[in-house]
């Protein structure tokens, strides 16, 4: 079976379905120009020589055109993928997203559907404060739009594959650090995310979490990077005798609570790590839901992971205070024992 | 400004005109006395004055062209081919409604007709024109999208990056800017620096167009050049209709921004009267009788929308959980 990074699954997933339904199409800044990027990421590279650049399409720096269009189009018969060049920037298109494209369907009485995915890096990476954010939580504050989080090269091409197939909008965070990005733009201190991806088609259903690692002392529940802290403190935290299970939800909205609740009614214990704000964040949704639908098999308080509650700051080691850590990760579980 | 020339219409012509446009104003009469009967519970934003933009517009497109409108909709709807039972019926909240019951005043609309559900962020529907126009090109379906916003969306930065991008893309979508002078209460002349919105379009590679906004067939004849290029591949136009809201903003503006005297000044040219001048004086070609006799069609209309959204059931309360996803039935 092929080893691919994430970029090169997502890419291949973006091939497959552009080759099977004439209707698909990506759009967003530096996505297909020649001898450019191949979007911020590398995701698109090469894909305008197959598909041209009608449906590899160069936007101007216009965020708020980019997610109107992509709504007008999928209103229309289309089902484009905006490709967003660093998540910070859905900001500028918020109301595009949060009161035209979540709410189209729903305050049409059902009579419309916006089948649109939007792709958007996430994650602190020596950007300083607006290239950096984990901005998930804000999104699955808004009723109408599915929020999926790949964290490996697999889920990636099969959840990418899966948003473009749904009938509502879908957004995508991709992790800066996970993508595997090489030449100009490879990332420092990213991890090698790489894995087996299959030839042809699969999907992986949106709204099914998966097992990363089996334990049944702790549920530490992770996405995008801190899945890979997460993991690493499970390896530490065994040679304490601790065995840690290990979450991915990979979609977010909407969430396999199941498999969160079935891990926590085994273990008593729940840690949450996220790369976002601590506070109102989606750690303290997770925490909320277990405490409504599982307080009594808790052995111990929940506790979160989380960065502190400022903007990303820049400097490495200011940086990587803010990010949650492995070591974080393992303290957060030993003061649960 | 472009002034039509009046003279190939024919009778039927303009009647079918009159009847469209006096369809909106009696629509949007009886949704104002409704509203203060206590049966209509949906805010309004009432287009009344404005009704020879919606009719102008609409009535040079084709069945399968879209239409986005604003918080100010019910003229759009109605030109475009929603039924009026079925607005009537949204604005008194019952399941029947064109969006049933979901939407409100502020997002009538019906894609079957080529209605996009109206978007009431301002300026916000451009873009989403920008991409049903892309659409349109990428599939080859000849469609032409229409946007429209007022003189005070124009100053909204998605307008700005809509018509960038449909003019670079040479899209098939029109920009119609309503002048009505006000954004809710401020003045265009404290919001807009140029003479007129359409002298910004020379800016973005496209046409722009000054019509008188009161006059439907000016309307029409600005509309159809724009859509002759639309469908030819040759890009999108900025048409500025200017013309005034004869009523307040919203429900309980009292308009003490403005004066009477002017207000008075625009009643006199206001759509109606403009074609029944037209009509009876200028090209003699109907008589009062006639108007009459489309003044009760009308009435009939109305009476039927107003029994029809009265007799619809309420949704359920519960009802409010369906449609967050598609798949929610």
């Amino acid at each position: 079976m092929p080893v691919m990074t994430i970029a090169e699954a997502l890419r291949e997933g973006i091939r497959e379905e552009m080759r099977r339904d004439p209707t698909v199409f990506c759009l967003g800044e530096d996505i297909g120009i020649p001898g450019g990027f191949g979007g911020a990421f590398t995701v698109t590279l090469g894909l305008s020589d197959e598909f041209g650049h009608d449906r590899i399409l160069d936007t101007p720096i216009s965020e708020i055109g980019i997610a109107g269009v992509a709504i007008g189009a999928a209103m229309t018969g289309m089902r484009p993928i905006a490709d967003v060049q660093y998540g910070d920037f859905l900001f500028c298109m918020m109301d595009q997203l949060a009161n035209q494209a979540a709410k189209m369907t729903y305050m049409s009485g059902g009579t419309v559907k916006v089948p649109l995915v939007m792709r958007a890096p996430v994650g602190s990476t020596r950007r300083g404060s607006q290239h950096a954010q984990s901005l998930e939580a804000f999104f699955t504050h808004i009723p109408g739009l599915k929020v999926l989080a790949p964290s490996t090269a697999y889920d990636a091409k099969g959840l990418l594959k899966s948003a473009i197939r749904d009938e509502n909008p879908v957004l995508i965070f991709e992790h800066k650090l996970l993508y595997g990005s090489k030449g100009g733009r490879s990332e420092k201190g990213a991890l090698t995310a790489v894995g087996e991806v299959p030839d042809g088609d699969y999907v992986v259903p949106i709204g099914k979490g998966i097992v990363r690692r089996a334990g049944k002392d702790v549920t530490i529940v992770g996405k995008l990077l801190t899945v890979y802290r997460a993991l690493g403190a499970a390896d530490e935290l065994a040679q304490e005798g601790i065995e840690a299970e290990v979450i991915d939800p990979r979609t977010l909205i909407p969430l396999d609570k199941e498999i969160i609740l079935e891990s926590v009614r085994k273990t008593g214990r729940l840690v949450v790590v996220e790369e976002d704000n601590i506070t109102h964040g989606w750690g303290a949704e997770i925490a909320a839901m277990v405490a409504e639908e599982a307080f009594f098999y808790l052995d111990a308080p929940i506790k979160r992971v989380a960065a502190p509650d400022t903007p990303p700051p820049f400097a490495p080691p200011m940086e990587e205070f803010y990010v949650p850590s492995v070591a974080r990760v393992v303290a957060a579980v030993k003061s649960l024992f | 400004m472009t002034v039509a020339t009046r003279e190939n219409e024919s009778r039927t012509d303009l009647l079918n005109l009159y009847r469209e446009m006096l369809l909106i104003r009696r629509f949007e009469e009886r949704c104002n006395a409704l509203f203060l009967q206590g049966k209509i519970p949906s805010t309004l934003h009432l287009y009344i004055g404005q009704e020879a933009v919606a009719v102008g517009v609409c009535a040079a497109l084709r069945p399968d062209d879209y239409v986005l409108g604003t918080h100010r909709p019910h003229g759009h709807a109605l030109a475009k081919g929603v039924t009026p039972h079925s607005i009537m019926a949204e604005l008194y909240g019952k399941v029947t409604g064109c969006c049933k019951a979901k939407g409100g005043s502020m997002h009538v609309g019906d894609m079957s007709v080529g209605m996009f559900p109206a978007i009431a962020i301002v300026g916000a529907n451009a873009p989403i024109a920008t991409g049903a126009a892309l659409s349109a090109k990428m599939r080859g379906s000849g469609q032409v999208v229409v946007a429209f916003f007022g003189e005070g969306g124009s100053n909204e930065g998605a307008v700005h990056e809509a018509m960038n991008m449909a003019a670079i893309w040479r899209l098939p979508v029109l920009f119609v800017c309503e002048n009505n002078l006000y954004g809710a209460s401020t003045p265009v002349n404290q919001i807009v620096a140029v003479e007129n919105v359409a002298d910004r379009a020379v800016a973005y590679g496209m046409p722009g167009v000054i019509v008188e906004g009161n006059d439907v067939v000016a309307v029409r004849e600005a509309t159809r050049t724009a859509v002759e290029r639309a469908r030819a591949g040759e890009g999108p136009t900025l048409i500025e209709c200017k013309t005034y809201r004869l009523c307040g903003h919203s429900r309980s503006d009292a308009c003490n921004y403005r004066t009477r005297e002017e207000e008075a000044e625009w009643r006199d040219k206001e759509p109606l009267t403009w074609l029944a001048r037209v009509l009876i004086e200028e090209r003699q070609l109907a008589t009062p009788s006639d108007l009459e006799r489309i003044e009760a069609e009308v009435e009939a209309v109305m009476l039927e929308a107003i029994a029809f959204a009265e007799e619809s059931p309420e949704p359920k309360p519960e009802d409010a959980l369906l449609h967050v996803f598609w798949e929610d039935k």
